[in-house]
Order: C-alpha cells, then sequence, then structure tokens
C-alpha cells in the first residue's frame, strides 16, 4: 500500500487516476503514524512551497524515518522541492533535506522569450550516462509537462536537467529517495512509465 | 527548450461537442470522451473543454463529460464556460479538471481570480479574453460574444496576470471559425504585454497559421477545434511541419 500525501497544495486527482490506472493500491493517510504501515510515500504538490509547512514535524519525522528504513519515496513538483533544505519562494519554511541544496525562482528573460512560470512540455537532458531507475525505457530528450516558477539545483544527484534560460533538476534520485520537477501524471505514456518505474522499486508489504 | 503548445478545445453542448462559425451556427462534431482519445493517441499537448450551454441542465451534464475525457487522457485539462463561482470551479476540478478558464465571471468579479489562484494555484487559472479589433485596438466582449464591455485586450491581460492567472486563453472574435489565420497582431500584443503564457484561438485552418502565430504571434501554445474534430489534419501532421518550419515541439510521445 502506497501513501500518498495530502498536505492541502492543490487537488490530488490526476495523481490518484495515474495510480489507479498502473494499478497501484494507495492511501491518503490522515495522520502521519499510519505511515509505519506503507510500502511506499508520495508527496505531489501543485501551487506554494509555503503549503508544504503542513508537513509538521510529526510528518517529518515519520517520513524521515521510513526513509532510513527503506521505504521509497517520491517527490512531485513542490513535494520535489520539498525535498530538498528549502526554496526562496519560502524563506522560512524548510524543506525536509534529504537533498543538498536550495530551490531558486527562474529568471525570465523578455528579450530571449523566456517567460516564468515555465509552462508546458519541455525535454529531458540526462546530465550524464549514469543509469537511473525513473527514465529506464524513457528515450533521451523525452518531453514532460512542466509548470512552476521554482527549481532545484543541478546537484549530483540529478538524473535529468531540463533549460529554461537556466538548467535545472527535472529529476532527482538518491537511494530510495526520487523526485521530479514535473508532472507525471500529466506528461502521457512517458510520464506513466516514470512512474511505472518509481513503483517497480516498491517492496511487497512483507 | 520549451515547446509550443498545441491545444484541442472541445466545444460541448449537452454533452456533445459542437462548433461554430464566429461563435454562431453549430454543427455536431462527436462525443468528447471518443475525440480526446484520438487526439491523445495524435500527440495533442493539452486539451480544453468549453461549456457552451448555459442551463442548469447542461451544468450537470459538464462534470460528467470532464469525468469521461479525464479518464481518456493523462494531460492538462482546462474547462470553461460558465464558470461563476467558486463552487462551480470546484465542481469541475473535482471531476478531473487540471485548470478552470474564467471569461464573463473575471470580469465582472475580478476576486475571483484571486480566489481560485489561492485555492488551487496560479497554474489552474486561466483567464479567457474574447477580443475584437475596434480601429488599431482590441475591445474585449463577454457573455460568447454578444456583449462589449468597453475593456482593452491588452490592458485586461495585464490586470488579470497580477490577480493571480496563470495563463490567458485569447480568442479573436473576427478569426473564430474562419480558418483564416490567428490574429498575429492580436496575440504579439498582449503576450508581449504579460510574463504569463499567451494561448491563440481563433482563426486555424492550415499548418502556415500555426507557424505564423508561434513566431511573429509570439504565442506560447494554439488552440484549435474544427481543424482537429473533422479530421481534415492530424495533430501529428501539424506537430512534423512546425518541426520542420523550425518551431519548438513535442514530437515522441
Amino acid at each position: 500500500m502506497i501513501a500518498l500525501v495530502d498536505y492541502r497544495a492543490g487537488n490530488l486527482t490526476s495523481v490518484r487516476k495515474a495510480l489507479t490506472a498502473l494499478g497501484a493500491d494507495f492511501v491518503t493517510p490522515a495522520f502521519a503514524d499510519e505511515l509505519r504501515h506503507v510500502t511506499a510515500i508520495i508527496v505531489p504538490g501543485v501551487g506554494h512551497f509555503a503549503s508544504t509547512a503542513h508537513l509538521d514535524e510529526a510528518w517529518r519525522a515519520a517520513i524521515l524515518e521510513r526513509v532510513a528504513a527503506g521505504t521509497p519515496l517520491l517527490g512531485i513538483c513542490v513535494g520535489m522541492q520539498w525535498l530538498f533544505e528549502g526554496s526562496d519562494e519560502a524563506p522560512d519554511d524548510p524543506g525536509i533535506g534529504l537533498l543538498a541544496g536550495r530551490c531558486v525562482r527562474l529568471r525570465g528573460d523578455t528579450e530571449r522569450r523566456v517567460k516564468v512560470p515555465h509552462v508546458g512540455w519541455n525535454a529531458l537532458t540526462p546530465p550524464s550516462p549514469a543509469p537511473s531507475t525513473l527514465l529506464a525505457g524513457v528515450a533521451p530528450d523525452s518531453q514532460v509537462y512542466f509548470t512552476h516558477s521554482f527549481a532545484p539545483p543541478v546537484t549530483g544527484d540529478c538524473v535529468a536537467a531540463t533549460t529554461h534560460g537556466q538548467p535545472f533538476a527535472a529529476a532527482v534520485e538518491r537511494g530510495n529517495v526520487f523526485g521530479v520537477q514535473f508532472h507525471p501524471e500529466k506528461s502521457s505514456d512517458v510520464g506513466l512509465q516514470i512512474l511505472r518505474n518509481f513503483l517497480s522499486t516498491v517492496r511487497p508489504a512483507s | 527548450m520549451l515547446s509550443k503548445r498545441i491545444i484541442a478545445c472541445l466545444d460541448v453542448r449537452d454533452g456533445q461537442v459542437v462548433k461554430g462559425v464566429q461563435f454562431q451556427q453549430l454543427r455536431h462534431a462527436g462525443d468528447p470522451a471518443e475525440l480526446a482519445r484520438r487526439y491523445n493517441t495524435e500527440g495533442i499537448d493539452e486539451v480544453v473543454v468549453l461549456d457552451i450551454t448555459a442551463t442548469i441542465e447542461g451544468r450537470r451534464t459538464l462534470a460528467r463529460t470532464v469525468h469521461a475525457v479525464a479518464q481518456e487522457i493523462f494531460l492538462p485539462l482546462a474547462v470553461g464556460g460558465g464558470i461563476r463561482t467558486e463552487d462551480d470551479a470546484a465542481t469541475v476540478v473535482d471531476a478531473g479538471a487540471d485548470k478552470v478558464s474564467l471569461n464573463t465571471a473575471a470580469l465582472r468579479d475580478p476576486a475571483l481570480i484571486t480566489t481560485l489562484a489561492g485555492r488551487y494555484g496560479s497554474q489552474a487559472v486561466i483567464v479567457a479574453i474574447d477580443a475584437k479589433r475596434h480601429g488599431d485596438r482590441f475591445a474585449v466582449y463577454v457573455r460568447s460574444g454578444q456583449t462589449g464591455t468597453g475593456r482593452d485586450a491588452v490592458e485586461w491581460a495585464r490586470e488579470a496576470e497580477s490577480r493571480g492567472a496563470g495563463e490567458i486563453l485569447l480568442t479573436s472574435m473576427d478569426r473564430d471559425g474562419t480558418k483564416a489565420g490567428f490574429d498575429c497582431e492580436l496575440t504579439a500584443a498582449v503576450s508581449a504585454a504579460v510574463d504569463i503564457p499567451v494561448i491563440a484561438s481563433g482563426g486555424a485552418g492550415t499548418f502556415d497559421h500555426f507557424t505564423d502565430v508561434f513566431t511573429s504571434g509570439r504565442a506560447d501554445a494554439a488552440l484549435a477545434a474544427s481543424i482537429f474534430h473533422y479530421a481534415e489534419h492530424s495533430v501529428a501532421d501539424l506537430k512534423r511541419h512546425l518541426r520542420n518550419e523550425g518551431v519548438p515541439v513535442r514530437i515522441n510521445w
């Protein structure tokens, strides 16, 4: 059973629909201690980084405990940004800090017609030929759907970068911690493949 | 590089897709879920369901239609037409819409833009602007293009952005359904005035019209209905054409 963490950052209808289509069993836990019984955790999110403040100390402790025990964790969009140390969008709200770095605002550029927010389909470029769990079976330069103004930095954990005025981390992996800045649930077959790849890391409940 | 989006619009009345010319003379074009499925296969980037029924009965049908379309696609889905209140927006979001498109209601009550942006995020709020040429300016119309507002399209787009809109859906009433090409001057004027993406609508007839609106029109996305519904042209062929013209599009889906 997978936990889809609902912290009131936008609606989860699309993520639910994608997980259902992939045959995944999931719950949206009301309390952090319910995470003890799940085989994977997904932190979705659209909207503002400040809404992650709803993930209080109890949730953070429960998620950190599960991640340390090897449970796969996937952050989507704001949920991915939250995996880092924080975001300039809400400087007073720290991220969970599983990944090093801070999220920054993308810079627009009227001259080069780079608009912020970054909305639409853009390409995933693997920074190195290193093997990636999330991108298995995904052709290089496949396009996925983004909608965001802030983005995480390209660090050693980045398995796919995207450029919009500047390069940023579109997908990250560090052990059992995964994150995608784009919306796999709205990225057609490529997105479903990436979600399927995450689900493939989930071990059945013992 | 960010791709230019091709968006299919389903104008829906009583659960069926219809299409008119300059907002009149409606004809039937098929089942919304079936069309959405076909467009998804062909590589459409996004789908808009626009409800052109105004009755209470029709609104109940809309939620069912949105749900049926949402089941067919894993793509961004926007819904507009007759969304007047936060509750109307919640109904279509709960049915599976990722974005709501406000038109008349946004002009009458601009605070609704901010309310919905606060609840769902700016990325979920589109402000639709129907504009008609008045000399060298562009005037905003509401109520399916029947009523003038005295507002200027460029100025209203700026205000919508400042109130929290995440995108502008800009329809040229002069070109709607004519297949005479997008109004590139209108689109460029609005696109240059705002930082949020502008979706051009009204007038798509040939592949070159799309090239034009993405280059001289500075559009971030282009929306069309009839050019796709009657299978005159496939989305895949359009995208290949655009790629050959040097317009960035999503090809591998």
